[in-house]
């Protein structure tokens, strides 16, 4: 029987924009009633165009930002970060990557300090274990031990979003949400990041939020996927399930929009244009 | 003819640490109403040679090129003033980064009309009167109120509709695309591409697209050029690139696609290509053996 980590039942998130002096007050309904249930080990992958809510969401379930209405369950736990009495066991099970490894690691730390940092600031571990912690994690995620000592400038894209991805590890969390990690990387290196990702799932028993814009990366790496549109989950259900059954029509556009790499639909196309 | 014609291109950068050669060698044609992806890696040199063509390229950069000419004019001997006459006007550039590359203190209005008063003879009334038109054609809703309109106050797709606009203002003979959608979403992307290759069509450019998205290069591209550390690894017609590619590179860069995965693992560059390449003058002088110091 496999244990349920995270849990989210019509979740909500309002933004109140203040009026000015010509200008009304607004709110903006960023999430508008969200339900997910994601297993251990397991891989739900959030799709969506940019503003139809995915990274507020994101925040949510890192317990970043507060839902205005709706319950969070985190391993059976429900949380509340709006009402305060959060522990900070309960925060070291979720961690988060950035999209951008190039703007989420600070240029003036060394690697070494990225990693022990998490450890510092939530646990009394003493500074030789820390430093014991942060090699093994650099080996673990295909890096070598030399480069503890070196700044985040030396590493090439790839190198940085596999460091990030350690960060997020040091705390052993059962949850880790990805906000688009390969996206700002190239096909070869995404590859690379997207096994990196499967190893690590397998050695850890990880639970994943994939939030992406790329149906071919979640095809290959989701269990479940919900589709998000204006706030709305438009459809949610097993990958098999979605890919082959699409029901909503945004997600035929999206489908429809991604473009195709196999010589059918090149074949397809040339011959459209030399009939035109 | 080829409209643009480059043989043997090579580009050094002077470094720190000496000259770094960032583009060895590369050869490419484009011909009128043909579409040229070219496809690479970071650090593949696809920028750089498209730059150089450009003369776009700072002063620590020497180029070379045993024959660089567009519509059979040397581009390469051409003065500052003769080359700014063609960049722009018969060559113009899409930059990666739409929100980026627009000025962010003028509004697009401006800076189309810009373009339109450096390079073609209109007066101030036509040079208006063409930008809205340009809007119209690149799919801008409500084209008159948008020039007043600075860069923040749209989105990414429609600053890159923009920077379009501002490219094909003066008919271009060849229009570069470099990364025109990687900050896109896919439904955004879809709309981009569909107008680049309806503009190219209707007006009959030359269209080089850069990218290192494999999907783009299927969806556009006639003809496909694969670079790799400043290399040409192969150029084939697109449908034979799929098909049957010759190069172990190329090769690896579709096994790496996800839509292509068999297995639980992807294949990664890495392990299915082995830089075999000789040694040559290119890793010397990259990595230049350490010398007596004078």
């Amino acid at each position: 029987m496999s244990k349920l980590v995270l849990e989210g039942r019509d979740i909500k998130r309002d933004y109140h924009i203040p009026g000015g002096m010509f200008s009304p007050a607004k709110t903006v309904h960023a999430v508008k009633g969200v339900s997910f249930k994601v297993d251990q080990g397991k891989t739900l992958a959030i799709v969506g165009e940019s503003g139809c809510g995915k990274s507020t969401l994101a925040r949510i379930i890192t317990l970043i930002d507060p839902a205005t209405s709706g319950d969070l369950l985190i391993e059976g736990n429900k949380v509340d970060i709006g009402k305060g009495g959060l522990t900070p066991e309960m925060r070291r099970k979720v961690q988060i990557v950035f999209q951008n490894p190039y703007g989420s690691l600070n240029p003036r730390q060394k690697i070494g300090h990225v990693l022990g940092e998490p450890l510092l600031i939530n646990t009394d571990t003493p500074a030789d274990e820390r430093r014991d912690r942060a090699m093994k994690m650099l080996k673990k995620v295909g890096l070598e031990e030399k480069h503890y000592n070196r700044y985040p400038h030396m590493f090439s894209g790839g190198q940085r979003q596999r460091i990030a991805i350690a960060r997020a590890l040091m705390l052993n969390p059962s949850l880790l949400v990805l906000d688009e990690p390969v996206s700002a990387l190239d096909l070869s290196v995404q590859a690379q990041v997207l096994n990196l990702l499967a190893d690590l799932q397998d050695e850890f028993q990880l639970t994943y939020v994939f939030i992406s814009h790329d149906l071919s990366v979640v095809r290959y790496i989701a269990d479940d996927v919900m589709v998000m549109y204006f706030g709305e989950a438009v459809e949610y259900g097993t990958r098999d399930e979605v890919f082959s059954d699409p029901q909503h029509s945004y997600t035929k556009t999206l489908f429809a929009a991604t473009p195709r790499a196999d010589v059918e639909s090149i074949r397809a196309r040339l011959a459209r244009k030399k009939a035109a | 003819m080829a409209l643009l014609e480059i043989e043997n291109l090579v580009v050094e950068f002077q470094t720190a640490s000496g000259p770094f050669r960032a583009v060895d060698g590369v050869s490419l044609k484009v011909h009128e109403r043909e579409v040229l992806a070219i496809v690479g890696e970071s650090g593949s040199g696809k920028s750089v040679s498209m730059l150089a063509t450009m003369g776009l390229l700072p002063w620590t950069a020497k180029v070379t090129a045993d024959k660089m000419t567009f519509n059979g004019r040397d581009l390469l001997g051409l003065s500052t003033a003769d080359r700014r006459k063609i960049v722009g006007k018969d060559i113009a550039m899409i930059f990666q980064e739409p929100v980026a590359s627009l000025n962010p203190c003028f509004t697009v209005g401006f800076q189309i009309e810009e373009v339109l008063r450096v390079h073609m003879n209109l007066d101030k009334a036509q040079r208006r009167a063409r930008a809205i038109e340009l809007f119209k054609q690149v799919g801008l809703p409500d084209p008159a109120e948008r020039l007043r309109h600075f860069p923040h106050q749209m989105s990414g797709g429609q600053c890159q509709r923009v920077m379009i606009a501002i490219a094909i203002a003066c008919n271009p003979k060849l229009l570069i695309a470099d990364e025109p959608t990687t900050a896109l979403d896919v439904t955004i992307q879809k709309q981009i591409l569909d107008l680049l290759v309806k503009l190219q069509q209707e007006h009959g450019m030359g269209l080089i697209m850069i990218t290192h998205n494999m999907g783009v290069v299927a969806e556009t591209a006639d003809r496909v050029v694969v670079q790799y550390k400043g290399r040409k690894m192969e150029e084939a017609d697109v449908l034979s690139l799929f098909e049957s590619p010759k190069n172990n590179y190329t090769k690896a860069l579709l096994a790496a696609l996800p839509d292509n995965a068999t297995g639980d693992r992807l294949p990664t560059i890495s392990e299915l290509f082995v830089d075999d390449r000789a040694p040559d003058a290119m890793a010397a002088i990259n990595n230049p053996p350490l010398e007596a110091p004078l």
